[in-house]
């Protein structure tokens, strides 16, 4: 692995140098876990470890819970009741497993959003970009196909329109809709090929995470000035880095003990909070709810599926120019998948040589106002599709999209960055100010 | 309680919101105060006892509650009655045994009846399922800082029966509810845009009580307004017959986490310092 210069692990008894010849785990570890990690790290360098533990945790209790689960058509609600009620904390299990999905996406969108503001995905981390995409979209998969399981209202249409979108694709959306479900509607076959791909995709997704942090153990952490750490000896580097263990690990543990008080209060006194009451009545394909709405972590791009209607010019012109095959529906569904393709080619978008966003000062705002409009965009998707909401939703997602393809690379040509220091020592020295006497202190001109 | 110390906190922000609100469909929800909202909130287990002889004397003639076994009304954190009190309460009802191929007195260890009538909703999970205003404009802010969820919108349903409005043809079937919000209203009610000119919605189930409609062995209130509060508490223990365990085990959770939190913090604080060169 190549990497930042440090000590690496030695053996040192002959037992560990029988192992170490035969198969180098311990050294991996060791090497792993002593990680050289820029000193100057921020607060929004912890959602890692709270992803990391996400997924232990959603694996842990899903796995308890796929033992008493019945996936039947006509068994599935009733046997999520059955854990509710008469398994041995079977609510707790469920309420944590649900919950945690929310936590899941909560830690996935502040980490994406770091990624975003201080660059983390620009070169040499592209890999580690797409591949954290690639996990993000393997969690939507997987948290979808988990809402469908309890076989509730909401999992029922949720199930119909989310594949319907697929069968919008001109010409194969229907084969691939019909593979999908497993027949021609949301049926016992959907039910199945669900709960077997909710089980498998999560240890998917354990496989990239493993890829994520071995790409970014390579090229190094980024960090908040978005200057490298000196590779030029083992000393230079020293003087950026501290070992992952202990300092970031107590740092991160920390963190996670904060935000999972916060997880067990809303799991203890709100668990139904951020779920949608409809999913406690059986699914009915004979009855369709008022408002069919997705769980809160996928409405802003709910709403920029919704935004493309009929009306919108830009659709208009995309039908006359595919002689129709372009048709609103598929349009809605290229702007969905089309919002995610533009996070993953970001680092091929931004134009700009400076990487951290602490050091562009024009491009603060536009991040700042994209913050804001996932927010907008996360409230219109809630909203019914109509106006206001649909002319709001319509502008938001011309900024999502604006951000990506026009701004990003625009600002790295017009921008003036400021000047970024020269070091990572230099700027964690510059917050934490050395005591006086010390013989590091020249830069003082009174010492 | 805490949660009215956060009201009042709010409140006396400017932030104040209404009493009682539009629902999504248009219905009106009244917020009542049960014993089990908040952190720290139970089950009242006299009330619980009341609100299940309401529903087995009135609501279980046409409504059933498949999902709730008869052994858990002994249940800790539930009405907590007797074993032999379950046991005799649970032979009233008849079950079909298909060993036996015949129907036989229900035991503890059956479930309630499903519905007798086909149109009659099961009320298991009613007081969850109905939880879904979370107003205004979809924050959720009633829920979180007052405690609205589906109790208060089966309370409000249950006193929500008032005459037809104005706009009504005097031979509209069904009844007038200013609560319910899935049923329709007539024509005459709409204006030009299709809009409803009224709170709430026609409803096919008959005012179910009316006040006095049972009488407590323990003498308490039996009001329109009393027992429609002590069917929908039953209700939300059907629901969520394990709520009180679980605001335990959260109480737990955060208490540990909390210390947790602390030591770590210690611990960060001191693996630093010497980093950080502030000692």
């Amino acid at each position: 692995m190549g990497g930042i210069p440090h000590d690496h692990y030695e053996a040192k008894s002959n037992s560990e140098k029988w192992l170490q010849r035969r198969l180098p785990i311990v050294g991996l570890m060791y090497d792993t876990l002593m990680i050289p990690t820029p000193k100057n790290l921020n607060w929004m360098w912890i959602w890692g470890i709270v992803l990391t533990f996400c997924l232990v945790l959603q694996i842990a209790t899903g796995i308890v819970l796929a033992m008493h689960y019945t996936p039947h058509v006509d068994q599935a609600f009733a046997s999520v009741e059955h854990i509710m009620r008469n398994v041995n904390g079977g609510y707790m299990l469920r309420y944590m497993h649900a919950n945690g999905a929310s936590l899941f996406f909560i830690a996935v969108y502040a980490h994406i959003f770091r990624g975003l503001y201080y660059g983390s995905y620009k070169s040499p981390r592209e890999i580690t970009w797409i591949i954290g995409i690639l996990i993000y979209v393997l969690m939507m998969g997987t948290a979808f196909m988990g809402y469908v399981l309890p076989w509730g209202q909401m999992s029922f249409w949720g199930a119909t329109v989310i594949t319907g979108l697929f069968g919008a694709i001109p010409f194969i959306g229907e084969p691939i809709q019909t593979l999908l479900l497993g027949g021609p509607a949301v049926d016992n076959a959907t039910l199945n090929r669900f709960f077997s791909l909710h089980y498998l995709l999560p240890f998917v997704i354990a496989a990239l995470v493993a890829l994520h942090i071995w790409a970014f153990h390579t090229t190094g952490n980024n960090n908040p000035t978005g200057v490298e750490v000196r590779r030029t000896s083992k000393e230079d580097a020293a003087k950026d880095t501290l070992p992952f263990w202990p300092y970031f690990v107590i740092k991160d543990l920390f963190a996670l003990a904060v935000i999972l008080a916060v997880f067990f209060a809303v799991v203890g006194f709100m668990p139904n909070y951020l779920g949608h009451p409809d999913n406690y009545i059986e699914a009915n394909p004979l009855s369709t709810p008022a408002h069919i709405v997705p769980e809160w972590y996928f409405l802003p791009f709910y709403a920029i599926l919704r935004a493309f209607t009929a009306e919108v010019w830009v659709v208009q012109i995309a039908s006359f120019l595919t002689a129709g095959i372009i048709d609103a529906k598929f349009f809605g569904v290229l702007a969905m998948f089309g919002s995610i393709a533009v996070m993953a080619i970001v680092p091929w978008v931004d134009t700009s040589s400076v990487r951290s966003g602490r050091y562009r000062p024009m491009f603060k705002w536009w991040f700042a106002l994209l913050v804001v409009d996932f927010f907008a965009l996360m409230w219109l998707g809630a909203m019914p599709a109509e106006e206001p909401y649909a002319s709001f939703s319509l502008i938001a997602s011309a900024y999502w999209f604006g951000y990506f393809l026009v701004i990003l690379p625009l600002l790295g040509v017009i921008e003036k960055p400021l000047p970024q220091p020269e070091t990572i020592e230099a700027d964690f020295d510059a917050h934490y100010a050395r005591k006086s006497g010390d013989t590091k202190t020249l830069v003082n001109p009174a010492e | 309680m805490i949660k009215k110390h956060i009201l009042s906190a709010v409140v006396a922000m400017g932030f104040a919101v209404p009493g009682a609100f539009a629902a999504g469909g248009g219905g009106h929800v009244e917020n009542f105060d049960f014993s089990f909202e908040g952190p720290f909130g139970s089950y009242d287990a006299n009330q619980l006892q009341r609100g299940l002889q309401i529903y087995t004397e009135i609501c279980a003639a046409c409504h059933g509650m498949k999902f709730v076994p008869i052994r858990t009304l002994s249940d800790d954190g539930g009405p907590q009655m007797s074993e032999d009190q379950v046991r005799a309460y649970a032979e009233q009802y008849e079950v079909f045994d298909t060993e036996l191929d015949d129907f036989r007195p229900a035991t503890p260890v059956d479930h309630f009846p499903e519905s007798a009538l086909e149109n009659a909703p099961d009320l298991s999970l009613m007081a969850k399922k109905r939880a879904g205003f979370h107003g205004p404009y979809g924050l959720g802010i009633n829920q979180f800082f007052k405690g609205m969820g589906g109790p208060e919108y089966i309370a409000s349903l249950m006193v929500g029966y008032v005459d037809p409005p104005e706009c009504a043809p005097e031979d509209f079937p069904g009844y007038y509810n200013v609560t319910f919000s899935a049923g329709g209203v007539p024509d005459e009610c709409l204006d030009d845009h299709g809009h409803s000119t009224v709170d709430g919605t026609w409803i096919n189930m008959a005012p179910p009580l009316y006040g006095d409609d049972v009488e407590f062995a323990d003498g308490h209130d039996a009001d329109l307004h009393h027992v429609a509060e002590d069917v929908s508490a039953f209700l939300m223990w059907t629901a969520e017959p394990k709520l009180m365990a679980r605001k335990q085990a959260g109480f737990a959770g955060v208490l540990f986490l909390t210390l947790l939190s602390v030591l770590l913090y210690l611990t960060n604080k001191r693996l630093w310092a010497k980093v950080k060169r502030k000692e």
